[in-house]
């Protein structure tokens, strides 16, 4: 099948790294959007390593998932750093905005709202991260306008 | 050759306020006025500034300028470029007895910081491999590999007496010899840049402002103890630290000083980029070991520890950013000159992050001894908004905390030990008496709960419990004897969970219990909190302000 052809060519990749296995899945998540267990099964069959030990790989960091997300994964902190400055604020509006709850899609698949750990962005707190963006010193009112142009154009901004 | 050179910071925090399009912008009205051949635009690594917006620095006149916008940009061509007239609207100055005195012109007793570790940032292209050449780079290099033996080396950094800095301040010295003395065909070097503790960016400014002191440290440590590969284990978050290492890596190996046979000495090194994949307990190295190793990030049983049993079984020296870049300058000017910086117990210089509610949050290098008070009061430039001073906690999430009556300890890993806290990771987080107690210790849970790897039950099982029970205190549920039965779980997880995450999540709870008790007794006694209305009143303020 077409999608094992893809994995066997990630996988033949990084033949010559170490135990390449977090390169692998990463590689093979940006295929496939997220890691599936026909995927999954996949990358078994290939690197011969057990379902199980992959699975509880792709299990335990929170940059891999196995459920399909959004086109746009936003990523919040509420760490102590962000809220001393008011990150739950900014978060309270970004739920209402979206309508959704943390580790929750919108029902357009246009968003995922994830929860992060520190981002190491502290001095331009509250911040939060979109796909591979960051944006610091947010308020509820920059958050949503932020979030606005991302729905209305389906691009970033800096 | 060019007459005049722009820098501008260009790291993760100051891109978020607009750095690229500013420098964009910069760099299209140079060529505009056909300045391109005589003004160059250079990207640096941080100014340690980041309160006053996009700042950039115009050399040889050493000025400074913050808050650029786009739209100023074409007034600092015409006006400081073309004219030689500083843009008074955006000089960056401090009042010194009165005085207006350029950013550049602060004479070090105010400024109060000693760069070893930052000494090239926000002076340097870090990308550019021959800037760090001219400021003395690779020179501890040449020097160990052509005129020390691997003994000398590993004697130097043990008379240094420097500390590991990732925050447990394990000698380093002594860590090496361990690796050192072991017997073995292969060993490894792993650089731990999996920076998560809240409040910590230290390495993310090292790993971006001068990404080639890491490599000369790494490779320095690789010959002291006889190994010949390294790993950087960098956060998957990181993109950019990741991309200026990288590229640092390629460079280093065009020029010979990564590969085979360096220097003609007969030494080899080289050094691979291992990204993480979300997972803060991975910080802890032999979680991080097991990491590389393609598997999840649980830490091992020690001992044995990585010096003897590491990465594949190996002999191992995991060093955090700032401690291996301190390495090239230890070689370079000896063990007596460090020893000469900071305190006797604790010698050397700490690079500290300086966040939470503060004027002048940002990234600060300071010689060990100094006291909170000038950090929050001179450097921070004290507490935003009129408010008080209410706590700081030292060196992230797992961090101790320390109230009005420490303000004048000198800081250091010793001195902080004897109040129950110590310098960690170098996070101070500063917090105004308008917050609530109970609501930062449930934050800080909230994060250990959500970052315990789930391998031994007190960390797992005891971080939920301490959830609920503060949850229930915060939402005025809370009963007389939960204060109790927080404190006797808190010490149970500090002496039997498996790893420092489970051990140290407590001390931050005990902290606030023992400075704020009173605190949790009203909240329980008045069925919640008292600051809400207040505090959330004062939010929409803020709100309507900004």
């Amino acid at each position: 099948m077409a999608e094992l052809a893809k994995v066997e060519k990630i996988v033949a990749a990084y033949k010559d790294i170490k135990t390449p296995l977090i390169y692998i899945l990463k590689d093979v998540q940006k295929e496939f959007g997220h890691l599936s267990e026909d995927v999954l099964t996949g990358v078994a069959r290939t690197t011969n390593i057990p379902l199980a030990e992959i699975y509880g790989v792709a299990t335990f960091y929170s940059l891999f998932t196995t459920k399909p997300k959004g086109r746009h994964i936003v990523r919040c902190c509420n760490n102590a750093p962000c809220h001393v400055n008011g990150s739950k604020q900014v978060l309270n509006k970004i739920k209402e905005y979206l309508g959704v709850e943390t580790g929750e899609t919108t029902p357009c698949g246009t968003f995922t709202l994830e929860f992060t750990s520190c981002l190491g962005l502290c001095a331009v707190a509250p911040v939060m991260m979109i796909d591979d963006e960051v944006y610091g010193n947010l308020t509820p009112e920059k958050a949503m306008a932020i979030l606005k142009d991302y729905k209305m154009k389906g691009r970033s901004h800096a | 050759m060019h007459r005049a050179h722009i820098l501008i910071a260009m790291d993760a925090h100051t891109i978020s306020q607009g750095a690229r399009t500013v420098k964009d912008a910069l760099v299209r009205s140079l060529s505009l006025a056909g300045l391109t051949n005589e003004v160059r635009v250079v990207e640096t690594g941080s100014l340690g500034i980041y309160n006053k917006g996009v700042v950039l620095v115009v050399y040889p006149d050493a000025v400074y300028y913050a808050g650029v916008t786009v739209e100023d940009v074409a007034d600092i061509v015409s006006e400081h470029i073309i004219k030689g007239r500083v843009v008074e609207r955006l000089w960056l100055t401090e009042f010194i007895e009165g005085k207006r005195v350029a950013y550049a012109a602060v004479p070090p007793r105010f400024s109060k910081q000693v760069r070893v570790v930052l000494r090239n940032a926000g002076i340097i292209d870090p990308e550019s491999i021959e800037e760090y050449i001219a400021h003395d780079g690779y020179e501890a290099l040449g020097k160990a590999l052509t005129a020390m033996s691997p003994e000398q080396v590993l004697q130097q950094v043990k008379e240094s007496k420097i500390q590991g800095r990732g925050g447990a301040f394990f000698p380093s010295g002594l860590k090496w010899e361990f690796a050192a003395k072991e017997k073995a065909e292969q060993k490894y070097i792993i650089c731990n840049a999996d920076e998560g503790e809240p409040g910590t960016f230290k390495d993310r400014l090292i790993l971006e402002g001068d990404p080639h002191a890491i490599i000369e440290g790494m490779a320095l440590a690789g010959y002291a103890v006889g190994a010949s590969e390294g790993f950087v284990y960098i956060r998957g978050e990181y993109l950019m630290s990741i991309g200026r290492m990288r590229r640092a890596i390629d460079q280093a190996r065009q020029h010979g000083l990564l590969g085979e046979n360096i220097f003609d000495s007969g030494f080899s090194f080289d050094i691979e980029i291992r990204e993480g994949a979300g997972a803060y307990i991975c910080g802890e190295e032999t979680a991080l070991i097991e990491s590389i190793e393609g598997k999840r990030g649980e830490p091992r049983d020690k001992p044995p520890f990585p010096p003897s049993v590491g990465l594949w079984g190996k002999p191992t020296i995991v060093n955090n950013v700032e401690t291996l870049a301190n390495i090239p300058q230890i070689i370079l000017r000896g063990a007596a000159w460090y020893r000469a910086l900071g305190t006797d117990a604790c010698p050397g210089t700490k690079v500290f992050t300086l966040v939470g509610n503060i004027n002048n949050p940002g990234l600060i290098e300071v010689p060990m001894g100094i006291t909170l008070r000038e950090i929050i009061y001179d450097i921070g430039h004290g507490i935003p908004g009129g408010k008080g001073f209410l706590l700081a906690q030292m060196g992230g999430t797992t961090g101790g905390i320390l109230t009005a009556e420490h303000l004048d300890i000198p800081l250091a890993a010793d001195t902080l030990r004897k109040v129950d806290a110590g310098l960690g990771s170098g996070a101070i987080l500063v917090v105004d008496d308008s917050q609530c107690v109970i609501d930062l210790v449930k934050c800080f849970v909230e994060f250990f709960n959500h970052e315990s790897c789930g391998k031994c039950t007190l960390c797992r099982e005891g971080t939920g419990r301490l959830l609920e029970l503060l949850e229930k205190i915060s939402d005025g549920r809370g009963k007389m004897g939960d204060i109790e039965l927080i404190e006797r779980l808190a010490t149970t997880m500090m002496s039997g969970a498996f790893c420092g995450l489970g051990q140290a999540a407590p001390i931050p709870i005990l902290g606030c219990l023992k400075y704020f008790r009173n605190e949790f007794v009203n909240h329980i006694s008045n069925g919640g909190c008292a600051m809400v209305d207040t505090k959330y009143a004062m939010a929409e303020n803020d709100l309507a302000i900004a």
